[in-house]
């Protein structure tokens, strides 16, 4: 440790919050990408639950045949809108509850807030994030969809449109929601206990791991509470011939009210982030 | 006699030219029914070295930590950088360095990439590598942080406490878990910096690191300042008067406090007729001794604080005498 350290102090700008954002995005995108545990539970599950879909129906055949033969789709067609949606919500609720959760318990929240980086650019670092990391999930979830297992995406045209802004939409409230979460576990450890089940449940219910137009009507209404539902539908809508919209819960695509969905629950998860969010839990 | 030297502590700060870097007047933080922190002040000049001492719990983080901004006072002022920290904003933070007192971070990230990275926060950085070389971190630059020792990840943690080039660096405990050599060698970086001119805020167990670095010291014990004052002086004059020790004819352990010991020796020597005095000591009170004998003597004046204080109503120094005895 040598002692000598120049002190002279010029006056200079301080970096603006986006600037900060920005590098915070870089930043978080390469720690995401160094911890194995989210890699595995929130990048590469919903490729994992496609594959063992499609081996294990696919014997079956294809599903919403049409009695004349025609119009049915592959398992793996069917599910991929599902996995989609699933690792928008992972992605986004899943990584940020936990992944803030543990920052507050290990003290690396506490470290940021004494410095001053503002929390607008700890959000967007985050947020920024999650945007970053369900792109490059959802274009390697096409590319295995198209090539490794044959599935027919639509052409370009309107479809892309609808998945476009349902994906920014979903995966932009994912986070929200995810931020918010983060304030509910008690430590990092207890983090795993409060958020893998609320995520799981989501799952079952809301038409991701079963047909949604198989479960009983009240567990439909109890998922439409949730954004998981709309994500799911909203991406039916663009994968799913339209003869499969009869199976949903009003016989139709429904994407006013995906898009109002999900909007709510963007302020509702933003009001909550903002009202929760501390650098460190408050003191008595 | 301690809150003399606080009220006189305070008054020499405020007369001074340069406004003071932190001023702390009558700081007060209760949890519930507890009450942390009772009434310290202290104040903090430009380009000093202030050690704040004292046992676990006694109040010390509590102190930092609301100077830091991280926790809301109970009552009393307390300026920092000429702002109430409770106010303080992405500017003020800017001008701060913190190291705080724990942190296990996962670390996913290697020493240059997380300095450089924190660099990007602060208007005016140190730079990168100098602060690498700075705290001997230069063969661990490219190694991740949670690959590191615990020593070596403290020097992390001291190094982004200084990366934004500070005006004010809090040191909450820096040197635990650190190797003597590299203890000697974090004392040289805090010695730089102070040639820099940074005033630094010091917490510590090692009164030898506060005496190697601290230009004045304040000693908290049950939350109050028991106190201050430079560090040769801490405890007034009666605590440094030294120890003489031998044993007598009978073989008994004797001991004697006295300001002139040389004199004592001589007429030892001479009752003796010239004969060696057996196991003769002198022995002057380190800031150790004066150290805790300013504790034992606050825990023992409110009886209660401190279960293990028995030992009411007795003058520091005959404390001191006890605990040497018995050493």
């Amino acid at each position: 440790m040598s002692a000598t350290i120049p002190g002279i102090r010029p006056a200079a700008k301080s970096p603006s919050t986006l600037a900060l954002g920005l590098s915070r995005i870089g930043y978080e995108t390469r720690m995401y990408f160094r911890s194995p545990d989210t890699v595995f539970f929130t990048f590469l599950f919903p490729f994992l639950m496609l594959g063992i879909f499609t081996a294990a129906f696919s014997a079956g055949g294809n599903l919403g045949t049409n009695p004349d033969g025609t119009g049915g789709v592959s398992v793996g067609a069917y599910y991929l809108p599902g996995m989609l949606a699933a690792g928008m919500l992972l992605s986004g609720v899943q990584n940020l509850a936990m992944d803030i959760a543990g920052e507050k318990s290990d003290g690396t929240l506490k470290r940021l807030g004494g410095t001053p980086l503002s929390p607008i650019g700890y959000f967007i670092g985050k947020i920024g994030q999650v945007f970053v990391t369900a792109v490059l999930q959802a274009v390697l979830l096409l590319l295995v969809a198209r090539f490794a297992l044959g599935i027919d995406l639509p052409a370009f045209g309107e479809r892309w449109v609808v998945f476009a802004w349902v994906f920014l939409l979903g995966v932009i409230t994912s986070a929200f929601v995810g931020i918010a979460l983060s304030a509910v576990p008690r430590s990092g450890k207890s983090a795993t206990a409060v958020v893998i089940p609320i995520v799981l449940v989501l799952q079952f219910i809301s038409g991701v791991y079963l047909q949604f137009g198989m479960l009983p009507t009240w567990m439909q209404n109890f998922a439409s509470v949730f954004p998981l539902k709309w994500m799911a539908q909203g991406m039916r809508s663009v994968f799913l011939p339209d003869s499969f919209a009869v199976a949903e819960q009003n016989g139709v695509w429904d994407l006013p009210w995906v898009a109002a969905a999900l909007g709510i629950w963007l302020v509702v998860g933003l009001l909550l982030s903002l009202m929760t969010f501390r650098w460190i839990r408050r003191d008595a | 006699m301690a809150v003399v030297r606080c009220a006189q502590e305070w008054e020499s700060g405020a007369m001074t030219s340069t406004l003071p870097i932190v001023q702390v007047r009558d700081l007060q933080k209760t949890y519930g029914s507890v009450e942390a922190v009772r009434g310290v002040s202290f104040s903090i000049a430009a380009g000093e070295t202030f050690a704040l001492l004292g046992p676990n719990g006694a109040g010390k983080s509590t102190t930092i930590e609301i100077l830091e901004g991280y926790r809301a006072r109970t009552g009393g002022e307390v300026s920092v950088l000429g702002v109430d920290p409770h106010r303080g904003g992405l500017d003020w933070k800017a001008r701060l360095g913190i190291v705080l007192q724990t942190s296990g971070e996962s670390g996913n990230v290697t020493v240059t990439e997380q300095l450089r990275h924190f660099a990007g926060f602060y208007p005016n950085p140190r730079d990168v590598d100098e602060v690498i070389d700075a705290a001997g971190l230069r063969e661990k630059a490219t190694t991740r942080i949670s690959k590191l020792s615990g020593g070596q990840r403290r020097r992390v943690d001291v190094a982004l406490g200084i990366i934004g080039r500070p005006e004010l660096l809090f040191l909450d405990e820096p040197t635990t878990g650190f190797d003597p050599e590299a203890r000697h060698q974090f004392w040289d970086l805090i010695r730089g910096l102070k040639a820099d001119g940074t005033t630094i805020l010091l917490t510590t167990h090692y009164l030898d690191e506060a005496a190697q670095l601290g230009d004045r010291a304040g000693i908290i014990a049950g939350g109050k300042l028991i106190d201050i004052g430079a560090i040769d002086e801490l405890g007034g004059a009666t605590a440094r008067v030294p120890f003489v020790r031998w044993r007598d004819c009978n073989g008994t352990l004797r001991q004697e406090r006295t300001s002139n010991p040389g004199q004592l020796v001589a007429e030892l020597v001479a009752g003796l007729n010239g004969a060696e005095p057996a196991d003769l000591e002198v022995i002057r009170p380190s800031l150790e001794d004066v150290y805790l004998s300013l504790v034992r003597g606050a825990e023992a004046a409110v009886p209660g604080e401190a279960a293990a204080s028995t030992r009411t109503g007795r003058h520091v120094s005959s404390i001191l005498a006890d605990q040497d005895l018995t050493a």
